[in-house]
């Protein structure tokens, strides 16, 4: 069989299109992101963005009552905005296969927080699978639907970032031909009232115990016996460093850690001298393995970030490899808004207010870093909006309250949070960045911007008659890259006392390209005032002397920097050499 | 010991990492080895510090690596060359671009830029080129991750054949002539051992 390099995001594609599914919908997340952007690609699955997670489990649920397979993807937190259908589908069950794809951020690259999805399984009652690279992911995926439809429940794919973005060799299978199922009415298993909830909490369990058996002797679940004096109980990606780590060691790898297959370990215990967990994040599987009375052998591994081969061998005793000594003093890198961006105009319009900004998750949450610092907080999705009223109603503050937060975010939830400081008369100004797009994941089309995962053009939110219709004072429309104007309306309308939406409209940077223009700063009129460094613009720095200099390769020519001197110090300057078109 | 061969390509954010280490990693896949990759997407690419890891050998288990362990880092950037040398096994093949991108401490004036970058490097054994202008002399400025892929090839037990033809499949086609002239030119650069600078 040919194997092709591929990444774990590629190949829960891959597995979800040969167990035949129909219906692929998420929202983006990293590393979530590109299971759909990768299964949109074959033929005859319907693929859709949802505005949040909650959204997407209900619209694949959906599928599944009409007797279709759906695959729902999402990053961990994603899950906590989907955990209500969930907590209540166990229940419910299925009827085509409805499989959760969830990809977890152990050292948290891309993401808030670490949470480990492997809790949410065990809360919610829902089995969860756990490949440990490209091609586990792609036939894991596959069976996941299998066990779905066989026990009636909604399951869980489980990757982190190493598998999501890794690359291995994966096979290819042909797809499943499916016997076709149809809707059925049956209220007892689908209207979750109480009455009926009763009697389906009880078979839960009957089907939990049907799903431990089948964890306990199924091939997901695989004991590795080597050297009898070591055995070491692990899942995901960490297989991995344990079999680089200690190859010698035994090993039970569990590619079905819920439910917990505890006579398998017991098994696994009676054939090794010791038994060691190795898991990166929560104490998961060590507080089962222990709960079963086995005595664990104390390794200090940490439960906060990634794990690695080295950090493996050396708790087990290696000395530590020979190293070349770090560079001392060296200047931290970290990310920022591109030249060009548009996220600019209204951070440096907030920062020139001197406003307290309750912010919210997006490209646009680098303008908390230097030099801008113009946000305050970022907890979750769609929070910024809550809590600027919240800061209103309990203390207000000196200076102006401003919320910022993304097309794609204000979609996902940050209207209802617009809709609360209406109805419990708040004052609030809303500032919806309305990029044409949800940047920070890679460019994914939203009901904002009004483009489909498929690229086809759909209704665009109408964000004027929206703020309208939920009831702000004023809906104002701006665009960011006129500086002077969104600091204009941004003062008038954190002064009014009502609540306003303002749309600051301009599309991304990235989006857009570069303009023909560049600009170049005439050292005799800079005044080494500094305004435009502040802009913290890629292509802006301050020379030893003091005077600003542009860099016109990384100059894309918005002008934001034209805006701000106060000497006319900055002025066009010929094309840069960019001759265009390499590989990126 | 270990048949694994581990390659770091460390750079910053939209500088073609990711698309030079799909070239890398296909190529060893072509030559017969097994092969993982890593790399992290996000928030990291919006001009952070990014790396892409790409491990081959006969049986390669994990995708990531440890302090001490690459055989070759190859760095974009000079002060990602220096954040990232520990990375380097001692005796490893150290590959460096001698252009700069000044982080945004640094353009702000909060951070002091570093000095002496290229001598230290020197002492780490670096063979030095610059990308850029071999990209440029290629006809596609935005060629220089390939030249970077043309001087990681002299390290690395690939034939030349299989390089350009995995490259030929892997870049838009109105630039295949452009980058495998990249190629060449930094395989070139760097044949004998030395890199001209
Ligand atoms: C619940 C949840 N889902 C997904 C994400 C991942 N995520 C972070 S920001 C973002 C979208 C940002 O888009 P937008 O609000 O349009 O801002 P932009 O990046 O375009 O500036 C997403 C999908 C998350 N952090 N939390």
């Amino acid at each position: 069989m040919s194997r092709t390099l591929t990444s774990g995001n590629e190949a829960v594609a891959r597995g979800a299109w040969e167990a035949g599914v129909a219906v692929g919908v998420g929202y983006p997340g990293t590393p979530s992101t590109e299971v759909l952007e990768n299964l949109v690609r074959y033929e005859g699955v319907r693929c859709e963005w949802a505005p949040n997670e909650k959204v997407a489990a209900e619209v694949a649920a959906g599928a599944s009552m009409a007797g279709k397979r759906a695959l729902v993807t999402m990053k961990h937190v994603g899950l906590n905005v989907a955990a209500d259908p969930l907590y209540t589908q166990a229940y419910a069950g299925v009827r085509g296969g409805l499989v959760y794809l969830v990809a977890d951020d152990p050292g948290m690259h891309s993401s808030q927080n670490e949470q480990d999805t492997r809790n949410h399984a065990a809360a919610a009652k829902v089995p969860l699978l756990e490949p440990s690279d490209s091609d586990e992911a792609r036939r894991f995926t596959r069976v996941a639907f299998e066990i779905s439809e066989k026990h009636d429940i909604p399951v869980i794919v489980r990757t982190t970032t190493r598998i999501s973005h890794g690359k291995s060799l994966t096979a290819a299978e042909d797809p499943e031909t499916l016997v076709t199922r149809s809707y059925v009415k049956e209220p007892d298993k689908w209207v979750m009232i109480p009455g009926h909830a009763r009697a389906r909490r009880r078979l839960l369990d009957g089907r939990l115990a049907g799903l431990a058996a089948y964890a306990n002797d199924c091939d997901l679940n695989r004991m590795e016996l080597r050297d009898p004096s070591l055995g070491i109980v692990c899942s995901g990606v960490v297989y991995q460093y344990v079999r680089e780590a200690l190859p010698e060691a035994s090993v039970l790898k569990l590619g079905m850690p819920y439910p917990f297959p505890s006579d398998l370990v017991l098994d696994f215990n009676s054939r090794v001298e010791r038994v060691a967990v190795i898991e990166e994040l929560d104490p998961y599987l060590t507080s089962r393995v222990k709960a079963l009375g086995v005595e664990l052998v104390e390794h200090g591994l940490p439960s906060i970030g990634e794990l690695s081969p080295r950090m493996i061998a050396e708790a087990f005793g290696e000395t530590p490899l020979d190293q070349r000594e770090a560079f001392n003093d060296l200047p931290p890198r970290p990310p920022l808004l591109c030249p060009g961006c548009p996220h600019r105009g209204v951070f440096w319009a907030l920062d020139r207010m001197k406003a307290v900004v309750t912010g919210d998750i997006g490209c646009y949450t680098l303008g908390a870093l230097p030099p801008l610092q113009a946000m305050d907080s970022c907890i979750c999705m769609g929070a910024s909006v809550g809590m600027a009223h919240g800061m209103e109603i309990a203390a207000g503050t000196d200076r102006p309250l401003v919320a910022v937060i993304g097309d794609s975010t204000f979609a996902h939830s940050g209207i209802t949070g617009l809709l609360h400081m209406v109805y419990n008369g708040g004052h609030g100004t809303v500032v919806v960045l309305d990029n044409r797009t949800t940047a920070m994941t890679g460019h994914q089309g939203n009901p904002v911007s009004g483009r489909t995962i498929a690229g086809d053009p759909a209704p665009e939110l109408d964000l004027e008659a929206l703020g309208v219709a939920l009831g702000a004072a004023t809906v104002r429309v701006v665009d960011p890259q006129d500086l002077e104007a969104t600091l204009a309306v941004l003062r008038e309308e954190t002064a009014a006392e009502h609540v306003s939406v303002v749309a600051a409209k301009a599309p991304c940077a990235l989006l857009i390209g570069p303009t023909e223009l560049r600009y170049a700063v005439d050292d005799e009129l800079c005044s080494k005032c500094g305004a435009c460094v502040r802009l913290g613009c890629p292509a802006i720095s301050k020379e030893p002397s003091g005077i600003a200099s542009i860099d016109v390769s990384v100059c894309v020519g918005c002008g934001q920097c034209v805006q701000v001197c106060r000497y006319d110090a900055i002025a066009e300057t010929g094309p840069a050499c960019d001759i265009g078109g390499g590989a990126s | 010991m270990s048949t694994v061969t581990t390659v770091v390509l460390a750079g910053v954010g939209g500088q073609g990492t990711i698309l030079a280490g799909d070239v890398l990693a296909k190529v060893a896949v072509a030559e017969g080895f097994d092969v993982k990759l890593s790399e992290v997407h996000g928030m990291a690419q919006r001009g952070g510090s990014v790396d892409t890891i790409v491990r081959f050998g006969e049986e390669v288990f994990a995708p990531v690596i440890d302090l001490g362990v690459a055989e070759h880092l190859i760095a974009f950037e000079l002060l990602e060359a220096a954040r990232k040398i520990p990375y380097l096994a001692p005796g490893g093949r150290l590959v460096v671009n001698t252009r700069t991108i000044q982080p945004l401490p640094v353009l702000t004036g909060v951070f002091p830029p570093p000095v002496g970058l290229v001598p230290a490097l020197e002492y780490e054994g670096a063979i030095f080129l610059d990308a850029e202008a071999l990209a440029c002399e290629a006809g596609s400025p935005r060629s220089a991750n390939i030249v970077l892929m043309g001087a990681a090839s002299v390290g690395l037990p690939f034939s030349a054949e299989t390089w350009r033809s995995v490259i030929e499949r892997r870049v838009p086609a109105k630039t295949v002539e452009a980058n495998l002239r990249a190629f060449e030119l930094g395989r070139e650069a760097c044949e004998g051992g030395a890199c001209s600078s």
